[in-house]
């Protein structure tokens, strides 16, 4: 089992998540800029995390032969504080870099004007730089966010087709379904989204234009539950063609639209491994 | 050798960094969106000597800049912006004002750019912190052959260091990296 994990903090996480990730079977994450426990109080506070999650992150990750790209973008509550506002005229910088595979995670939070702002700036990003985006659905009054993102995406003028709208559940999968945006769901270990609850929303919509992750980060989470998901699905009588679909060739789908996506090196181990005698012990 | 001639010699039918060369020289802001581009806008080819398109690319954008560019360039740079940097280093007619950037790169947990600080720029380095980021190379276990001028520089402090590392490493049950093994003989018979 191959299994990309679209959006995981992993500056929040430890080398063990790392190594526990790989062994099970995770070879590709991406992590979008978001907010940390913390708020930040001014620029140069973001630019040295993003330099964190395009730099040190990806560093770290590819010593569990784990393939790393990260999205750039002003999250949502931060946008509300003045202070850290001048950092979208650095956002530019960040997003011409090779490991940066869209515009993230961007959206609401308290649906704020401020935010409302913010959010349509950087869907106009997004179009300037050729990326996809990322957008977060808000963890309060959830289902009005929802409706409310979907309008503010269909006024920017981006093709729905590149964004992907995440932490969806029951309530809110249909109206992102019919606006014909890729719908995301957190499995989180109690709140946002259970793998049980997610085996029956595939049994419903089934896996094209879907994509799950852990969403893992410093708060109570696992990174295992992409994996987890997968083990669900086959539980309840999907088979390991929906499985890589939804956990790997979905993912690679939407953020190759950037045209940065770069798996060559996982391809190559996997092309080694499965045709080559050197980890088969030279025979 | 590489130098800037050479690099933009060999990359003279490349029509797309003509182009952006010519938007740097007269807006040299513009180099903010073209050094991330990079590999995307010119190719990710195989020229002589160890260079890349790209990084040779990246050494004329910087050429083209002026020379208070470098840095920001450099603080904004990903891995393989920041490595490209460091390359180009040498060529640029910059005397020492580089050696911030190195001093940056000294102080990552990153091997790739502990080991591009110490190429033929560290020269410009001051002998102490060059003997620590040479120990530091050992200590990562970054190769000492890709060190600029090891065997001339070495000297008997950087002697003492290695044998007192290598007794800690000892005293822990764990070996010394065999090239750091034979720069301590070489320093015993000098």
């Amino acid at each position: 089992m191959r299994i990309f994990d679209p959006h995981i903090h992993m500056t929040s996480r430890t080398t063990d998540d790392y190594q526990r990730m790989a062994e099970a079977g995770v070879r590709a994450v991406v992590e979008p800029a978001f907010w940390l426990g913390q708020p930040r109080t001014n620029p140069g506070s973001f630019t040295d995390y993003f330099d964190s999650i395009i730099g040190w992150e990806p560093f770290r990750a590819s010593q569990f032969g784990i393939r790393h790209h990260a999205t750039i973008a002003l999250n949502p509550k931060e946008a509300n504080d003045p202070r850290c506002r001048p950092v979208l005229d650095l956002l530019p910088r960040y997003l011409a870099k090779d490991g940066v595979v869209a515009v993230g995670e961007i959206g609401y939070d308290s649906m704020t004007p401020a935010e409302d702002e913010v959010f349509a700036a950087q869907l106009a990003l997004a179009l300037d730089h050729d990326l996809p985006a990322l957008v977060h659905t808000p963890h309060r009054d959830k289902a009005r966010g929802t409706l409310r993102s979907l309008d503010v995406i269909k006024e920017s003028g981006i093709d729905p087709g590149r964004v992907a709208l995440d932490h969806l559940n029951e309530v809110t999968v249909e109206d992102a379904r019919e606006a014909g945006v890729w719908i995301g769901f957190s499995i989180y270990p109690d709140t946002k989204m259970s793998p049980d609850r997610m085996v029956e929303i595939l049994r419903k919509y089934g896996t094209e234009r879907v994509l799950v992750n852990s969403a893992a980060d410093w708060g109570k989470s696992d990174p295992l539950l992409t994996v987890r998901t997968a083990e669900a699905m086959l539980a309840g009588g999907f088979g390991a063609g929906d499985v890589d679909r939804l956990l790997w060739r979905n993912p690679v789908e939407f953020y190759a639209q950037s045209g940065r996506l770069d798996l060559s090196d996982i391809e190559e181990a996997e092309a080694t491994f499965a045709g080559n005698s050197i980890l088969r012990g030279g025979s | 050798m590489a130098t800037l001639d050479v690099l933009k010699n060999d990359l003279s039918e490349n029509t797309n960094l003509r182009d952006d060369l010519a938007r740097v020289t007269k807006d040299p802001n513009a180099i903010a969106g073209l050094f991330p581009a990079a590999r995307r806008r010119y190719g990710q080819e195989p020229l002589a000597d160890g260079w890349t398109t790209d990084e040779a690319a990246r050494a004329l954008l910087l050429a083209a800049a002026p020379a208070e560019q470098i840095g920001e360039v450099y603080r904004y740079g990903d891995t393989a912006e920041k490595l490209a940097v460091l390359k180009a280093l040498p060529l640029l007619p910059i005397g020492d004002a580089g050696v911030p950037l190195l001093e940056d790169a000294l102080r990552t947990n990153d091997t790739r750019l502990v080991a591009a600080a110490l190429g033929p720029y560290s020269d410009h380095l001051a002998q102490d912190t060059w003997r620590q980021a040479v120990l530091k190379c050992v200590f990562m276990g970054v190769p000492l052959k890709g060190v600029h001028r090891l065997a001339e520089r070495a000297d008997p402090e950087l002697g003492a260091m290695l044998r007192a590392f290598a007794l800690e490493r000892h005293a822990a049950g764990r070996d010394m990296p065999p090239d750091a093994h034979a720069l301590l003989d070489q320093l015993k018979e000098a």
